[in-house]
C-alpha cells in the first residue's frame, strides 16, 4: 500500500510568486498600451 | 473588502481601466497558480518565470478586449499557465538545462557518443580474440552461436537452418557459451575495455 504514495511531498509545497514578480506585472499592465486602427492592432510600452 | 468582488468584476473593472483590479487579482490567485506551475515544474525560478509570462498573457488578452466571459477567469489563466508549462517542457526536451556542481564535467554532457580511438583498438582486438575462440568450438556449437550472434537468427530459424529441434539449438548455444567460457579461464584470457 505504501507504494501508493508518492515519496516526495514537493509537489504539494504551496508557493508564491515574489512582490518583485507582482510589482512587474501590475508596472508592465501600467505600461502597456492598446492602440487599434484599421483593423489592426498595436502594442506599446510606455515605459 | 477584497474576496467580495468577484472574479468577474475584477475582470471588467480592470477592462474599463482600474488597474487595482489586476493586483486584486493577482494577489487572489497568486498562491494557487504558482503552486499549480511549481507542482509540475518543480522549480522555484522556472515557476516564477512561467507565472509572469501567464499574467503578461491574461494582461494582453483583457487589453486587447480577447476576452470573452465563457468560463470562469480561474481555469482560464490556469490553461494559459498549463500551455506555457507544455511550452517550458518542450523548450527544455531541444535544449537540455544542467546544473552545474563541483563535480559537473561538461564533457559529460557534449562527449561524443563513439568510442575514442584507444577504446576502438580495444574493442577491436577483443572482437578478433572472440572470433579466434569460437573457432576453437565444436563445429555444430559454433554454428548456432554465430548464427544466433552474428546473424541475429531467432532459435526457430536457427533450428530450421540446422535441421535439428528448438531444443537442441538452444542446448549447443548453451554448451557453446560454456564452453568459450572455459577456455577464456583455462588461458586467462580478459575481455573487456575496463
Amino acid at each position: 500500500m505504501d507504494q501508493l504514495y508518492t515519496p516526495s511531498t514537493e509537489k504539494c509545497e504551496l508557493v508564491s510568486a515574489s512582490k518583485g514578480t507582482v510589482k512587474f506585472l501590475l508596472d508592465y499592465s501600467k505600461s502597456l498600451s492598446i492602440v487599434k486602427a484599421e483593423g489592426m492592432v498595436f502594442e506599446n510600452n510606455l515605459n | 473588502m477584497e474576496h467580495q468582488t468577484d472574479d468577474s468584476t475584477l475582470v471588467q473593472d480592470y477592462i474599463s481601466g482600474d488597474e487595482r483590479a489586476l493586483e486584486i487579482l493577482i494577489n487572489r490567485h497568486n498562491q494557487r497558480i504558482t503552486s499549480f506551475i511549481y507542482s509540475k515544474v518543480l522549480d522555484r525560478d522556472a515557476a516564477e518565470d512561467i507565472f509572469q509570462d501567464t499574467f503578461i498573457k491574461v494582461i494582453k488578452t483583457l487589453k486587447k478586449g480577447n476576452y470573452s466571459e465563457e468560463g470562469k477567469f480561474l481555469p482560464w489563466v490556469m490553461r494559459i499557465a498549463h500551455n506555457l508549462i507544455i511550452d517550458y517542457f518542450r523548450k527544455n526536451k531541444r535544449m537540455p538545462k544542467f546544473e552545474g556542481g563541483d563535480d559537473f564535467n561538461i564533457f559529460s554532457v557534449i562527449g561524443d557518443e563513439k568510442p575514442n580511438v584507444e577504446k576502438q583498438l580495444i574493442k577491436d582486438q577483443i572482437d578478433s580474440d572472440l572470433s579466434m575462440l569460437i573457432d576453437e568450438l565444436p563445429d555444430d556449437q559454433r554454428d548456432v552461436l554465430i548464427m544466433r550472434i552474428y546473424k541475429d537468427m531467432s532459435f526457430k530459424e536457427i533450428s530450421e537452418c540446422t535441421g535439428v529441434s528448438i531444443n537442441t539449438a538452444l542446448g549447443r548455444m548453451r554448451y557453446a557459451l560454456i564452453n568459450l567460457r572455459k577456455i577464456i579461464q583455462k588461458n586467462n584470457i580478459v575481455l573487456t575495455n575496463y
